[in-house]
Parts: structure tokens; sequence; C-alpha cells
């Protein structure tokens, strides 16, 4: 599980960053993107994963903390998630106004040769 | 509880409540907007000089929001550097709201709700005691500071914007994995718990932490404007209208107050100072020579942002209460100093042109032009005014230059006798020392032949009209820099004061941490 989670966050982040590092606003946004839920799933991932325990306390029985998830980083994605899509939004319209004023979708607002 | 316990939480809601209040009303109703911003910025800066004045030192108030107690619900934390900066970013405010209200505000919809919401945002950052909480009000600020840095549009906005914007969404992501390395170490995102924690931390766990700040690091000194993170910075800032300009000058200090607060309070100036150190002054060296390669007077003044950036770099990382307490009496007045000389450009280069013409094109966008047209209104212009502008200009060189008798002569000289100070000179002090003088030198070159070209050349221009309300907020803040030099003495041991607390962390756990 660990190591599925681990490779999963790795190919996001290295994607992400590869495609941030291209010249088109799309593929910039795309990466940003990708990056967003490479952290989101690391934040997650801070809080532990486990499997086979329900988050259930039984009256009366002893509890072991150790073996559920911390719900904080789980309320911490949430957090990031509705910022990130909300940043991400306004990163569109902003594409969009750039590609509407500068006539090219190039981060600087000019095709590298000119 | 009385109703000086409730003055902590006044910076953030009352931003937040008229910022939204001016949300719902139609975009016609300017005048109604301006006296809801302005009334509310005005009550603001009341609140924050209360608030400067209660916080006691060593260590202020602190505000448990809901009543939670202090790991596990969010604090805010009213300490002296938190109120100087609450005061100061409200001080700013209040200078970029009222030099708008002569044409800016009307050149694009929702100017005054942005600048609320920023305001919101700076002062969070600045009270807040819990790091994730840091992390929201510091996207709140950004995200308000995207909308201001767009403000009246045009090619030149948009494109900065785009890198402005791309760059702190990715340094946003740097905080996330820091604040999630440091809670999942830890445990613990309050951070005067976190304070605590840190050092008892594992020996084997100790690496992610130290990972985990230096991430987190990034993410400030992104917005610190530190040398190789800075490129955005100057461009985006010289593209930005002068109000939003203005504004954004302390938006660099936020990343600033964040690495000063954390690192003392995390660490004790240990881990990390070297790079702080070095950094500030590869920093200050890249101003320099940028200050005297730039031709444009918004670049200038974004490069000399800089430079201030780089000095209060090195001097938070030379890690010594005394020069900490000299630095943040620099901070505050070149920040003045900086963000006076962003709103004299846009007045001084109106009889250029560019940017009058793009607020022209805006206003036409916006169907605005029906409205009175800016350049024929009678409004009460000022008799003089190239003299007038050349006298500010002067000032302002004066104060980024760091020449007497403006305060950023005192704050020069604080900084150096504070780092001079102990028998053996390190090495560092004494290329501090250099490089504090080579950055006067340099920015005094560079604004004399940019004063030389626009006041004396004499090649034929017109006289930009301006007006009492667009000159008042410049008059205002270089005033209160000639305040903050006659009352020099007191300022200085309020703010070493504060140094002092910073320099000492178990006061500030111990504050936050005991129940009340």
């Amino acid at each position: 599980m660990e190591l599925i989670l681990s490779l999963g966050i790795g190919v996001l982040a290295g994607s992400g960053v590869w495609l941030l590092l291209r010249p088109r606003t799309f593929q910039v946004i795309m990466g940003l993107s990708l990056l967003s839920y490479a952290v989101n799933l690391f934040i997650f991932f801070m809080g532990w994963v486990r499997g086979g325990a329900a988050p259930v306390v039984q009256a009366g029985a002893a509890v072991d903390f150790g073996r559920f998830a911390d719900p904080l980083p789980q309320a911490l994605v949430l957090t990031a998630i509705v910022i990130a899509f909300a940043t991400t939004a306004l990163l569109l319209v902003v594409l969009l106004a750039a590609r509407g004023l500068t006539g090219t979708d190039h981060v600087d607002g000019r095709e590298s040769g000119e | 509880m009385s109703w000086s316990e409730h003055l902590i939480a006044v910076p953030v809601v009352l931003p937040l409540a008229s910022g939204a209040l001016m949300l719902l009303l139609d975009e016609q109703r300017l005048a109604l907007k301006a006296a809801i911003s302005v009334t509310s910025v005005f009550a603001l800066l009341a609140a924050a000089l209360l608030l400067a004045m209660l916080a006691e030192a060593p260590i202020g108030r602190v505000y448990a929001l809901g009543d939670w107690p202090a790991p596990f619900g969010i604090v805010l934390v009213a300490d002296r550097l938190a109120a100087v900066m609450v005061l100061l970013a409200t001080v700013l405010g209040l200078a970029a709201m009222l030099f708008s209200l002569a044409r800016w505000h009307r050149a694009g919809p929702r100017f005054h709700s942005l600048v609320q919401f920023m305001l919101m945002g700076l002062n969070g950052a600045f009270l807040t005691g819990d790091l994730f909480n840091l992390f929201v009000f510091f996207e709140l600020l950004l995200t308000a500071s995207y909308g201001l840095a767009l403000y009246g549009s045009g090619t030149p906005r948009v494109r900065a914007s785009l890198h402005y914007i791309v760059i702190n969404l990715t340094a946003s992501l740097f905080f996330l994995v820091g604040v999630s390395l440091l809670y999942g170490v830890t445990g613990t995102l309050n951070m005067a718990d976190l304070a605590l924690r840190i050092p008892a931390v594992d020996p084997a766990d100790r690496v992610l932490v130290e990972a985990g700040a230096a991430v987190l690091g990034i993410a400030f000194l992104v917005k610190a404007g530190m040398w190789p993170l800075c490129f955005w910075l100057p461009s985006t800032y010289a593209a930005a209208s002068a109000p939003a300009a203005a504004l954004f000058s302390i938006l660099s200090k936020v990343g600033l107050y964040a690495v000063l607060r954390l690192w003392l309070l995390f660490f004790g100036a240990g881990v990390g100072g070297e790079l702080l150190l070095y950094g500030g002054m590869a920093t200050l060296a890249f101003g320099i020579i940028a200050v005297l390669a730039s031709q444009e007077l918004g670049r200038l003044a974004g490069y000399s942002l800089l430079v201030s950036s780089g000095t209060l770099l090195t001097a938070i990382g030379i890690g010594n209460a005394a020069v900490t307490g000299a630095a943040l009496y620099y901070l505050v007045v070149s920040t003045l100093g900086i963000a006076a000389l962003f709103l004299l450009i846009e007045l001084v280069q109106r009889s250029r042109g560019p940017g009058a013409d793009m607020l022209a094109v805006t206003a036409e966008a916006f169907g605005l032009e029906a409205e009175e047209e800016p350049e024929e209104e009678p409004g009460v212009a000022i008799p003089g005014t190239m003299a007038l502008l050349g006298l500010s200009f002067g000032c302002c060189a004066l104060l980024v230059a760091g020449l007497p008798p403006l305060p950023g002569f005192v704050a020069k000289f604080a900084l150096l006798a504070a780092v001079l100070d102990p028998a053996p000179i390190a090495l560092t002090a004494w290329s501090l020392l250099a490089l504090l003088s080579l950055s006067g030198l340099a920015s005094i070159i560079a604004m004399a032949r940019a004063g030389v070209r626009i006041f004396w050349a004499s090649e034929e221009r017109s006289v930009p009209r301006v007006r009492v309300i667009e000159m008042a907020p410049i008059a205002a803040l270089l005033a209160l820099c000639l305040v903050l030099t006659a009352a020099a003495g007191p300022a200085m041991r309020y703010l070493q004061d504060a140094a002092h607390a910073l320099h000492t962390p178990a006061a500030y756990t111990d504050r936050v941490l005991s129940p009340q």
C-alpha cells in the first residue's frame, strides 16, 4: 500500500514538474493540477494509511488509537483541494485573457523565436 | 471577557465584513462603496493603533477563537511584531485606497473589495498562531493580490500576472508539503506547540523536520524575493497599477515576517542561519546591480524592494536580537518609502502617457466613458505640481538610499551599529557593511539619474495633472517617515522589545499554551 502510494505521488509530481516547465500555458495548468494532486495525496498520506480497521469505538472496550487514521490531515486536504480548485479556475481565466491579448499561448506572451 | 479581548479579531473580521458587503452592492454605486471602504480602513487603523499600544512586552495578547484552548483550537496572537505589521499593512491600505479615489477605483469592478480582502489576508497572516491557518490566510491574500495585479487589465499586466500566479501557486504547494511534513513528524500545527515539540523530536526524525522546515522556507522566500527565487517580482510590481503596487510592497514583507517568526520559534536562530545570511547577501548584490541597470522607474522601485529584502534577510540571518530590532525598524521605514515611491511613479509618468492610455482603454472596455472624464474633471489640481513631485521624489530617493535626515539613514545606521557591535568583527559583518553602503550608493545614483531625466531635462513635456487626493497619501507616508525620524528613540525601543520577545520563544510558548 505504502509503495503504491509513494510511486503514485512520485509519478504525479514528476509529470507535474515536467509539464510545469513546458512553454505552453495549457501544459502549465495541467502540470499545476497534477502537482496539486500529488501534494494532496502526500498530505493524506501523512495521516497514515491502514486497511481493515473500521473507525468505530465500542463502548466500554479499551481503545487503541494507533489503529485509526488521523482525521486532521483529511480535513487539511479538503481545505487544500478547495483552495487549489478556486485558484485553478482563476488561472484558467487569466490564461484565456493572455491568449486573447497576446494572440499566443506561450507563457511569455510571445514565441521564443521572436 | 472585556471588549479589549476581542480587539485582536477586529483586523480580520472588519475587512472581511466590509469587503463582503461591497460585493453585494451594484457596480454603479462607487461613491457609496468608496465611503464604506474608507470608513472601514479608518476604523481598522484605529483598531491597529490600539492593538499596538496594548501589546505589552514581552508577549502580547492571545485570543482563542471559539474559546478552544491552545493546541487544539486556533489562536490569534498579537505580540508587538504582529501588531506593528498589522499597523503597517493598514497604513499602506489606507494610502493606496485614498490614492485610488482620484481615478483608479473607477478602472474596473470590485477594487475596494479586493483591497479589503487583501488587508484581511495580511492581518490574518500576521496575527495567526497556527501553521495551517497561516496557509489559508496566505492563500487569501494571494488570491486578492492576483486580482489586484490584474487590476486595470492590459497586455503587460496579464503577461506579468500569469507568471506571478503560476509561481505563487507552485510556492503554495511547497507550503503544503512543508506543513504536512512538520505535522507528520510532530503531530501538531500550533506554532507554540511546534516550538516545544521540535527540540524533543527523535534524532532519527530530526532530518524530516528540517526538510519540512526547509520546504516551508522556500515558500516564504519566494514571497520575500530571495535570490534566485526573485525574478518574477520586479516585472509584476512594475506592471501592477500604482495603488496595487503600493500595497504589494508589504507582500514581500509577509514572507520575511513568516521566516523571522517561524525560524526563531522553531530553531531559535540555529539551523539554516547561513542560508538566510548568504542568500540575503546574494539578493543584496543582485539588487544593487539591477538597480543600477534598470531603465524604467517601476522596475527601479521593484529592485529597490529586492535590496530591502536582501538587507532584511541578511540581518535576520545574523540571528542576534539587537540586529533583528534594527532590522524591524528598517523593515517599517523601507516599506513606507517604497510604497510612496510606487504611488509617486504613477503621477510622474502620467505626463508620459502609457498608464493613462491603458486607463482610457479599460474605461472604454467596462463602458465607463459615460461617467465624468478624469482628465477634464475640475477637481482641485495643485499649483507648482512639478516642484512638489520633485520634492517628493527627492524624499523617496533619500529614504530608499538611506541618507539623512530621513529615517532610512537611522535604520541603516542602527543596523550597522548592531552588526559591528561585538569586538572581534566577523567577516560577514564587514561584507554586510560594504554591501549596505554600496546599495545606498547604487540607489542614489539610479534615483538621481531618473530624477534628472524627469524633472530637469529640458525636453518639452506637459505638466501632469495631479489632484490633492493623489498627492495627500504620498505626503502622508513621507510625513510618517519624518515622524519616525523624530521619534526614532521610542520606535526603536518598541521594536527592540519585539525583537527580544522573538529571540526568547519560551515566553511565547508559555503565553499561548498556558490556560488563561
